[in-house]
């Protein structure tokens, strides 16, 4: 850092937490020491970032951290935040992302949007111009603040050194508890470079505006286990929520005890395993046969750490209209917003569903759980049969994700970016583990997948990554292949290439006549992309290379990019068109 | 118009921070809702803000926007009410011609019918005050515009919920025991020439 002068510390407010009487042995340090130093305490071990003319004194500083803070230079900024995303939704912890003022800080918008709607646990720190600068349209400045407010759970920009520790502390506390999310801080550059007397980092475990948890109230318990107690055909609905709880346990011994056939929305998906008993399989537009159909004849819907997003309840106002609802959640402003709850119990369901258990009667429903699995046999006729063991001559994404499942057990990791691919992959992958399905649900990112892999091999460098993208979604973010050649990451790639944006392709062809209308996409030769990146691949368009390929692929010490040409005009089926009831699911 | 829309006056407790005011209103905007008058000050309690939001809305809008307001972390708490449960007024300026005022007894005595206090009086103009509800201080306007108006504005609405002393108790007894964190502004606005930069 060339820059050696230190702006003139004016005096401060913030100061006020300095003149404590009988202050700690303190040592002067600058702004960005402070925010490395935050990172230490609050445990962060990765950064995904990009350096740049207003975050260089914190880049600077980082030079000396070398050894205690890994940093993942990415190739874009969206690609940083979406591997903070991963990292966050695959280690439980949260995701750290460096990004510069300006164009940097607006690059993460995407991410920042997708984590914000997707309940991840980010810390964003941006560099941001000198404060004097600040409204004088300054090289690289954007109101980043103003940009990022609708899409993070709190924001703040720092212009004095001394907030830094108590800033970070309440980001780090605020983007992880209670329904997570994204937290960006601005920083300008004065603040980065002053020094201040730091007293040390305390963990901020309150703030008085913010309520994380809602009271569990025990009235609300005792009417859910009433109304599931009578119930004749009660049905689950589970989402992410059980994941970011860390209620996977609780979760499965209120479903074993109840007896309740489960179904998950696609950020739920690997909460409870694929072979569980009581597991019926995957809710909404491309989710399966009999969990769409009875919603609408269930008399009781339990709704757990989901939200009712409208690809789950297609119509609203023909959803369940049956059924009495019981919705937990811990974000008491998701209780009657979609779907009116009976009996909402508010808050975070690691504590509200032991509770719940505790009074429910131990049941099973052989009957009922019987019509899922008929439902099941029906659609396996229909859609699964063909999609897994296809007679047509071209590939189906379900037999890749068939080959997939017989190789790696279970027990990958498996990243989706957003279309077709991810749909089957969501609809076909099995999972032994909970953490093993990342995916852009709420936002539909596109691009999403390979980035987010990258994270998520950082949050779990014991597991299998593999990355399913689209040859639509590859192209979005395919830079980030200089991060895994420059990481020296292993990730596995997977690209399932129609020579469409399938999805888009999919609605034109049922919906606007087969006007074909901009999705026929001409892709480079992904092998020779990545071979310039120094990752070894191969492409393949015959089934009977198809189980070899896969095996080499996961074999293969380090990355690897695996293309399977697929069939050009397959379709994914169940579907709820739009507008359509969940009980009006087409098979065809 | 949705005929069940109706008048509701949002009240927002919040914590005194930057930016607040952007985070509060881009929830209404992201709906498409107009709003009718913001008004915000500090509140009674010291370090406790207060926003007053007036919008025209169904009370099923109306009661999951002020989820969504609570939600956000600065915030303390909102409550909505119909206008029957709140007090209301709102603060009116009108600038006249002195020389109508004092030739015309007819503008004198509707100034008084209407309560009006002379704020300011010049040679050339006078600008008179009232306060009260829409319908009253626009009624003014339009009495006045034939004399020569030349210039009116009228402030938000600011109300008080009849039924609040619960929480007024709660509020005080909060501050006290964990008092807000002050704001931090920025100092370097003005010192462009005393800063290196590149």
């Amino acid at each position: 850092m060339s820059n050696a002068t230190t702006t003139p510390a004016p005096q401060s407010k913030a100061k006020t937490t300095a003149a404590k009487k009988a202050a700690p042995a303190t040592r002067e340090i600058t702004g960005s020491v402070a925010v490395l130093d935050a990172f230490i305490e609050e445990g962060v071990d990765t950064i995904f970032g990009y350096p740049g003319g207003a975050i260089m004194p914190i880049y600077d500083a980082l030079y000396d951290y070398q050894e205690k803070l890994k940093h993942i230079l990415v190739r874009h900024e969206q690609g940083g935040i979406h591997a903070a995303q991963g990292y966050a939704r695959s280690s439980g912890k949260t995701g750290v992302v460096f990004a510069t003022s300006g164009p940097g800080a607006t690059n993460l918008v995407t991410g920042l949007a997708d984590a914000m709607i997707d309940s991840t646990p980010l810390v964003c720190v941006t560099g941001q111009v000198f404060a004097h600068l600040l409204g004088t349209d300054a090289f690289q400045e954007t109101d980043v603040i103003n940009i990022t407010t609708p899409v993070t759970k709190w924001n703040y920009q720092v212009t004095d050194a001394t907030e830094i520790p108590s800033v970070l502390a309440k980001a780090f506390y605020i983007a992880g508890s209670g329904r997570p999310g994204p937290v960006l801080i601005d920083i300008t550059k004065n603040a980065q470079i002053q020094k201040f007397n730091y007293e040390g980092y305390t963990k901020c475990t309150h703030i008085r505006s913010y309520r994380p948890k809602p009271i569990v109230r025990k009235e609300h318990i005792r009417a859910a286990a009433e109304l599931i107690n009578q119930a004749q055909r009660p049905f689950v609905l589970f989402g992410q929520g059980v994941i970011l709880g860390n209620a996977e346990k609780e979760f499965k011994e209120f479903v074993e005890k109840s007896g309740i056939p489960s179904a998950w929305t696609i950020l739920g998906l690997s909460a409870l395993p694929t072979d569980h008993p009581l597991n019926v399989g995957m809710l909404g537009m491309h989710g399966n046969y009999g969990p769409n159909v009875l919603t609408n004849e269930c008399d009781v819907l339990i709704a757990v750490g989901m939200r009712f997003d409208d690809r789950v309840t297609g119509r609203l106002d023909k959803y369940a209209k049956q059924a009495t609802v019981i919705h937990l959640d811990i974000d008491p402003a998701e209780i009657d917003k979609n779907v009116k709850a009976a009996v909402g119990v508010w808050g975070d369901c690691k504590e509200t569903l032991p509770l719940l258990t505790e009074l429910i009667q131990k049941k099973t429903y052989p009957e009922w759980l019987k019509r899922f699995k008929d439902y099941y046999k029906e659609e396996v006729d229909a859609v699964i049969k063909d999609e897994l063991n296809p007679s047509t001559e071209q590939m189906t994404m379900g037999e890749v994700m068939k080959v997939l499942n017989q190789l790696t057990k279970g027990d990958a990791i498996i990243v989706t970016d957003v279309g077709q691919h991810q749909m089957v992959a969501c609809r076909y992958a099995e999972f032994n583990k909970t953490r093993s399905n990342i995916t852009s649900g709420g936002l539909g990112t596109m691009g999403f997948g390979l980035p987010a892999a990258i994270g998520a091999k950082f949050g779990a460098p014991d597991r299998t990554v593999v990355s399913i993208s689209g040859d639509g979604g590859f192209q979005m973010t395919l830079q980030e292949l200089g991060t895994i050649m420059q990481s020296g990451i292993d990730v596995k790639i997977l690209v399932l290439n129609n020579r469409f944006l399938g999805m888009v392709r999919q609605w034109q062809e049922l919906f606007n006549d087969k006007r074909y209308s901009s999705v026929d996409i001409v892709s480079p030769d992904f092998v020779t992309v990545a071979k310039g990146y120094g990752i070894a691949g191969q492409s393949i368009d015959r089934r009977t290379d198809l189980e070899k390929a896969v095996k080499d692929m996961l074999d293969h010490k380090g990355s690897y990019l695996l293309e399977v040409v697929v069939g050009k005009e397959n379709n994914v089926f169940p579907m709820v068109p739009q507008g359509c009831s969940v009980s009006e699911i087409r098979l065809k | 118009m949705n005929p069940n829309k109706e008048q509701y006056t949002i009240t927002v407790y919040t914590e005194n921070q930057i930016g607040l005011l952007n985070r509060i209103a881009i929830l209404f905007s992201r709906r498409k809702i107009n709003v009718e008058s913001l008004n915000t000050s500090p509140s009674e309690v010291e370090g406790i803000h207060r926003f007053t939001i007036v919008i025209n809305e169904t009370e099923e809008v109306v009661r999951k926007l002020c989820r969504q307001i609570e939600k956000q972390v600065d915030i303390l708490k909102a409550y909505y009410n119909t206008d029957e449960e709140i007090i209301w007024q709102e603060l009116a300026l009108y600038k006249v011609p002195t020389e109508e005022i004092a030739e015309k007894v007819k503008v004198e005595r509707l100034l008084r019918e209407y309560g009006a206090r002379a704020v300011v009086i010049r040679k050339d103009y006078t600008v008179f005050e009232t306060t009260g509800q829409r319908e009253e201080t626009a009624k003014l306007v339009e009495v006045l515009e034939p004399y020569g108006l030349i210039e009116f504005v009228r402030s938000a609405r600011v109300a008080i919920i009849k039924d609040s002393h619960g929480f007024h108790e709660k509020l005080k007894e909060f501050e006290k025991k964990e008092p807000g964190e002050e704001v931090v502004e920025n100092e370097y606005l003005d010192q462009q020439d005393k800063v290196f930069t590149m």
